[in-house]
């Protein structure tokens, strides 16, 4: 292409572009539809809730129920491991946060059970921080489900959740 | 190696379809007159037997998925199913689960094959990027076929590989939604894998052809990384002489596999996968099949999540970039005496690499896996550019022929003796 041609557009020269940048368009929104059938659908989408009702965990344990298709650990912390939580310095933290901001009551921690790192689920009470340990590569959190060390990069995930009552707590 | 076709059609139905669709001097110029180096070794017999195991694979799944069923609540039962009803069903499912064990065994040995020759420099280029491209779809292929069984290492072998993908900043967690279609691995995953897992063997055949149509443009390499000078002197028919020899070949790794297919058809397996998948329980030791092992390992190795992936995914792609990194001009490791000991360090660090892929992730493990890891990138990225510029290579034959000539006058001094 000459500069002449460059300086002085034809119509024709116009028209091809506009033709082929109707058709990148009319090409894109064909294969929206062939890319966007692979994401969760709506009845995945739709938000469900559960109900636990806390009544039955001891002092010490630790519950999973099922959230989306997802675990969510319900620990009842005893004065220990709330203390522990506490009383951690945030600078030893790789991802800092309060305990506090983590719990709407102490004695109750609420986090999804799954590593934060490739979605294995960890195991209660294990690992140096009395926390959890992911058996798959080694991660350990605290007793605030807090990453301590291993290759996970962060906290393990609080849901939405709120107590209905006193013994009972609704998830999503 | 291409020019005019030398097939003479005899028939006459021949001469007519010869003149409309040129297919049968195609196939006689690519598999029967075909030149190929005299002085191949066995190591030369594996792009026989991948084609082989690549038919094998497609035949035993084209059948086992006439009973299987790609459902979470049916899967599991499905392939008990074909263990315990199906005719012959538990020798075909054998024959396909191991049958990817013995893929990727032929394929590491023809990669080193490759690697030890220097079968991946100038011209050959290409010729070896897509057989790299050949190799992550069977990676690809390996891992959506083992979900499908449905049980806790298929289950947790998923939700790991499809989590890896989070580690990408901002999009990874869509991008993983997008590939589980739902917020963990459910139906839609599966359902998704195995329709994934039956397309890609037929792509596979697909670049498979484009490899061995870019063997056929070059030429094949051989021992001594010397081109072929005289065709006349220098090489014989593909047919009977490869045709035979890949034959053989194809015959002793079949023994190999009916043994690993009928007498220890579990060996390689995982017993957690008899025991159906349970997102609520992770296994207390999730390990991968043994051909991920040594990726496996590269990606526990490294503390933290992205960098972590990044290394798993750089040691997978990183011999595609062979071609440039490895700088000698002298391509067969037989000249080279320093690389062909760092080509034996290489596949020693690689099997290492195996073994820690397979053991817990910490204490020494973690530790030797951190110094294999960094040897592995040692190798590609810094030993073996420099190894080129710097190794007192020895020299090289003239020809093939004068090559064998020398091999044959020291066999002869040998029998004098």
């Amino acid at each position: 292409m000459s500069d002449d041609t460059i300086a002085q557009p034809h119509r024709r020269d116009i028209l091809y572009i506009a033709t082929g940048a109707m058709a990148t368009v009319a090409a894109a929104g064909a294969v929206w539809p062939l890319l966007d059938q692979m994401n969760p659908d709506a009845t995945t989408l739709a938000l469900s809730s559960t109900e636990v009702d806390l009544t039955g965990i001891v002092p010490g344990q630790i519950v999973t129920v099922k959230w989306r298709g997802k675990p969510v650990f319900v620990r009842h912390r005893t004065p220990t491991e709330i203390a522990e939580a506490e009383n951690t310095p945030l600078a030893s933290l790789p991802d800092p946060e309060a305990d506090s901001k983590r719990v709407k009551k102490p004695e109750w921690l609420i986090v999804v059970g799954i590593c934060t790192h490739l979605g294995c689920i960890p195991i209660g009470h294990e690992g140096e921080f009395d926390g959890w340990f992911c058996p798959c590569h080694g991660s350990t959190y605290d007793t605030s489900g807090r990453i301590r060390s291993g290759p996970a990069p962060s906290n393990l995930e609080v849901p939405n959740y709120v107590f209905v009552s006193d013994t009972k707590i609704k998830i999503g | 190696m291409s020019g005019p076709s030398k097939f003479t059609p005899k028939s006459p139905f021949a001469r007519w379809l010869e003149r409309r669709l040129p297919i049968l001097g195609f196939m006689y110029d690519s598999f029967v007159a075909y030149p190929t180096p005299k002085n191949l070794n066995y190591m030369w017999t594996f792009g026989a037997i991948l084609s082989f195991m690549l038919v094998a694979q497609i035949v035993t799944g084209v059948v086992l998925a006439m009973h299987y069923t790609p459902e979470t609540t049916l899967a599991f039962a499905s392939i008990e199913h074909i263990m315990r009803d199906v005719n012959w069903g538990m020798f075909l499912r054998y024959a396909h689960a191991n049958g990817a064990s013995m893929f990727f065994l032929a394929v590491y040995l023809h990669i080193l094959r490759g690697m030890y020759y220097g079968s991946y420099k100038e011209p050959r280029e290409v010729l070896w990027i897509v057989g790299i491209a050949i190799f992550l779809l069977m990676m690809a292929s390996g891992f959506l076929g083992y979900v499908l069984p449905w049980g806790q290492m298929s289950f947790w072998a998923a939700t790991v590989i499809t989590n890896l993908f989070t580690a990408i900043p901002v999009v990874g967690q869509s991008i993983t939604d997008w590939l589980l279609g739902g917020y963990s691995v459910d139906n839609a995953t599966l359902n998704r894998f195995f329709a994934l897992h039956y397309l890609l063997p037929f792509i596979l055949v697909a670049v498979v052809a484009i490899h061995v149509w870019a063997l056929h443009v070059t030429g094949q390499n051989n021992p001594t990384g010397v081109e072929v000078k005289e065709v006349e002197k220098e090489t014989v028919p593909f047919t009977p002489f490869a045709t035979m020899k890949d034959a053989f070949g194809i015959g002793a790794f079949l023994v190999l596999y009916a043994w690993m297919m009928f007498f220890v058809p579990n060996y390689l397996g995982h017993p957690d996968n008899y025991i159906e998948a349970n997102p609520m329980v992770t296994p207390a030791h999730i390990v991968p099949e043994w051909y991920f092992l040594p990726f496996y390992a590269v990606l526990r190795a490294i503390p933290n999540k992205l960098l972590g992936v990044i290394a798993l995914f750089s040691a997978v792609l990183i011999p595609a970039a062979l071609p440039w990194l490895d700088t000698s001009k002298v391509k067969s490791g037989r000249y080279r005496p320093w690389f062909r000991k760092a080509f034996w360090v290489f596949v020693a660090v690689s099997l290492g690499l195996g073994y820690l892929g397979a053991q817990p992730a910490e204490g020494v493990y973690l530790w030797a896996a951190r110094i294999l890891s960094a040897y592995y990138f040692f190798h590609f990225l810094l030993l073996l550019p420099w190894l080129g510029k710097h190794e007192k290579t020895r020299p090289e034959p003239e020809s093939i022929s004068s090559s064998i000539a020398a091999a044959n006058a020291v066999t002869e001094d040998a029998s004098h003796v």
